[in-house]
């Protein structure tokens, strides 16, 4: 196996062929926001949040999807960076319905904890207010559309770790919404094995489980991996998960 | 030509309100309303939402007395979960309540209330207020927040903040009591006895000096409404609605609070976003009742607490051969009653073995579609009624609140200051007859906020009517 030797923020790193950049990183304890990422899923390079500066073009690059080569410049926190992920976060913030003061993760949310790290202060575009639909027809869990980020943790999760495939993406753009078999309640899905693993993935208070009242509902999302390492390694080995 | 004086906004109550006055031609009083010009939507917007949710949304309402909020909201959640909660987390939640009381009741006497009466009503409106209060009594003062600081330490203790916690959930409380926490909650209860000492005090002086006023604050026979025990005594968590006349008589007992509905409608009016609710047998609005301090240490037949019932029996006294204190005035009193009341009761409470329990939380899912909560907020009995469909989303909420209750008898009690302390030939209204106004207003330490969470439809309206009742101009938003 070849070692591709590269730089991040101006230190020399070594990486494994296929390696992405988000990894070594991880890997080398250099922090990069991260929001549909998730260690044991596959990459989505969705949210757009790890993005960095490759020197030599003038794109930003998902360090979830993106593979160094040899001599690559990488570049992770640069004011540009900076501004471009408040920027992301700030328009989640104002196309969702997103009411952290009355939502069931207050204080465990993925998305409010971005919300502090990248300096969200103020959402300088409008709040769009969104109609979204809220389904509580599944007897232990609930489906918020209004708190969704279309992050598809719980599309590849239920795909690619429980094998059942409940969770798809419909519609198109701003409109796009996660939905359940063949669009819908969720209650009624024949596919849906109740295993749990989207409310326990889901970076928002999206999915979650019933009766959980403010701030109550906590996520554990380390089992991924273990599950994943257990199926493909035969290695039952717990290792902290870290949580961004 | 008529005349109307307004006063907005309202100072010194939780929320924003104005008061009109009208003057005939003769330049006498010849209406005054009470206008509140908040909107807030809750019932509204919490259509679609949670049931579990419902505790911690509505509790937004207020900052003031959102634990009363988050109480009822759980109990309409117990009813519709159809679970009787265990006994300690009944009595986590009774201890809320009356945390509640305390640091609610403290702050309407010794920050709102007290700076009109300690440096008088006519006193320098710039310095009249609590940090006025601070300069001329600083003690008084100290102790009065130190007294609002224990019933919020309380609520911080139990559920880990002092505004807005979520911790009463339907089918219990979320965490138990730590037995060192209730070492230090009772710590506090011989300052608290001694605090609530001075204001009584300081309440029976002040209705020495301000003897010639009192008869005209909001002086008249009324329904009272609240809740009283199993045996007839002070209530504030649960129980029976009882309903007394101004002459004393119990002219309805035992009633059920779940179906408030059948006793009381809510009448609209154009000028106020605040609802006016009624005793239905008596139709608006001749069904004016009053709920809270007043309603509530008048209907009991005793207090369980023995420094407590001692008061009421003076307070009692108070109302003559009659036996029913009419006197709006004297809501202070009530209030400096039940906070001697909640510093004694939370005591009992805490040196209960029970209260140390572990089991708290009832797990149920839905098992009807429809639930009230009823519980006595500081300022008086507060209502949560929810309509759910199966998967425990709300399809309807109602919420009625103590203050929009008591809203006929404050416009009566405002009309009556006016017309009593207002001399419109002398052509000058001064700061002082203004704030008796206001003052009267702030008996019955009226939260706004609170009572307009509904969804209504008002355009802004404003009218200029002649001594005849016709519009002589107006302007429409």
């Amino acid at each position: 196996m070849s070692v591709i030797t590269f730089i991040i923020d101006d230190e020399h790193y070594s990486a494994k062929e296929g390696d992405t950049i988000l990894q070594v990183t991880r890997d080398n304890k250099i922090h990069i926001p991260t929001l549909c990422y998730l260690d044991g899923l596959s990459t989505f390079g969705a949210c757009r949040l790890c993005v960095v500066e490759i020197e030599g073009s003038p794109k930003l690059f998902p360090a979830c999807t993106t593979k160094p080569t040899e001599g690559m410049i990488v570049r992770t926190k640069t004011d540009r960076l900076k501004r471009y992920r408040r920027m992301i976060v700030e328009l989640l913030a104002s196309e969702g319905n997103h009411q952290c003061a009355v939502c069931v993760v207050n204080g465990h949310c993925e998305l409010q904890n971005l919300a502090y790290e990248v300096g969200l202060d103020h959402v300088r575009f409008p709040y769009l207010f969104p109609h979204k639909s809220l389904d509580a027809t599944h007897k232990e869990f609930v489906m918020d559309r209004n708190r969704c980020v279309l992050c598809t943790r719980c599309v590849r999760v239920c795909h690619e770790v429980e094998g059942a495939h409940v969770w798809d993406i419909a519609g198109r753009g701003i409109n796009c919404e996660i939905i359940a078999d063949l669009n819908q309640p969720w209650g009624t899905s024949e596919s849906c094995t109740s295993c749990g693993k989207c409310v326990r993935v889901c970076p928002t208070g999206a999915l979650f489980e019933k009766g959980a009242s403010i701030g109550e509902m906590q996520k554990e999302r380390g089992f991924i991996k273990f599950i994943v390492n257990a199926r493909n390694k035969s290695e039952w080995v717990h290792t902290a998960h870290e949580e961004e | 030509m008529s005349k109307t004086i307004t006063l907005a906004p309202v100072t010194r109550i939780e929320g924003h309100a104005k008061i009109t006055i009208q003057l005939d031609d003769n330049n006498d009083v010849a209406d005054a309303r009470f206008h509140v010009n908040e909107f807030r939507g809750f019932e509204k917007f919490t259509e679609g939402r949670l049931l579990w949710e419902m505790p911690g949304i509505t509790s937004r309402i207020c900052g003031i007395c959102p634990a009363s909020h988050l109480l009822t909201s759980a109990k309409a959640g117990d009813d519709i979960l159809a679970v009787e909660i265990p006994e300690t987390a009944e009595k986590l939640r009774r201890l809320l309540t009356l945390a509640q009381w305390l640091q609610s009741h403290a702050l309407s006497f010794f920050h709102l209330s007290a700076p009109d009466f300690l440096l008088g009503f006519d006193s320098n409106p710039a310095t009249r207020n609590i940090f006025g209060l601070i300069a001329a009594d600083k003690e008084f003062a100290k102790r009065g927040i130190r007294l609002r600081k224990f019933g919020q330490e309380i609520i911080e203790i139990l559920g880990s903040r002092r505004i807005h916690t979520p911790w009463t959930v339907p089918g219990g409380v979320r965490e138990p009591l730590d037995p060192a926490k209730k070492d230090v909650m009772l710590g506090w209860i011989p300052e608290a006895k001694e605090t609530v000492g001075l204001a009584l005090d300081a309440i029976k002086k002040i209705h020495k000096k301000f003897a010639k006023e009192i008869p005209e604050f909001g002086n008249f026979r009324s329904l009272l409404v609240g809740l009283v025990s199993k045996d007839g005594g002070l209530e504030y968590y649960d129980g029976f609605l009882r309903i007394m006349d101004g002459n004393g008589n119990t002219i309805a007992d035992k009633l059920d609070p779940k179906k408030y509905f059948e006793y009381f409608g809510e009448a609209v009016e154009p000028w106020s976003y605040l609802k006016f609710p009624y005793y239905k047998p008596f139709d608006y609005p001749k069904g004016m009742y009053r709920v809270g301090p007043l309603a509530r240490v008048n209907i009991c037949d005793f207090i369980e607490t023995p420094m407590a019932e001692e008061e009421r029996k003076i307070f009692k006294k108070l109302g003559g051969n009659v036996g029913v204190v009419n006197n709006s005035f004297y809501y202070h009193y009530a209030r400096c009653i039940e906070m001697l009341f909640a510093v004694e009761k939370i005591e009992m409470l805490l040196n209960d073995p029970a209260i140390l329990g572990q089991n708290i939380r009832s797990m149920a899912s839905i098992n009807r579609t429809e639930g009230v909560g009823c519980t006595e907020a500081p300022r008086g009995v507060l209502f949560h009624h929810y309509h759910v469909n199966k998967d425990g989303v709300i399809q309807k909420a109602n919420l009625v609140i103590a203050t929009a209750q008591n809203n006929i008898a404050m416009n009566r009690t405002v009309r009556q200051i006016a017309t009593h302390f207002i001399d419109g030939k002398k052509g000058k209204i001064t700061e002082g007859i203004l704030n008796r106004v206001e003052a009267g207003i702030r008996c019955y330490d009226p939260c706004l906020s609170c009572s307009t969470h509904a969804l209504g439809q008002m355009p802004l309206h404003v009218e200029l009517l002649n001594a005849g009742g016709e519009v002589l101009d107006e302007i429409r938003r």
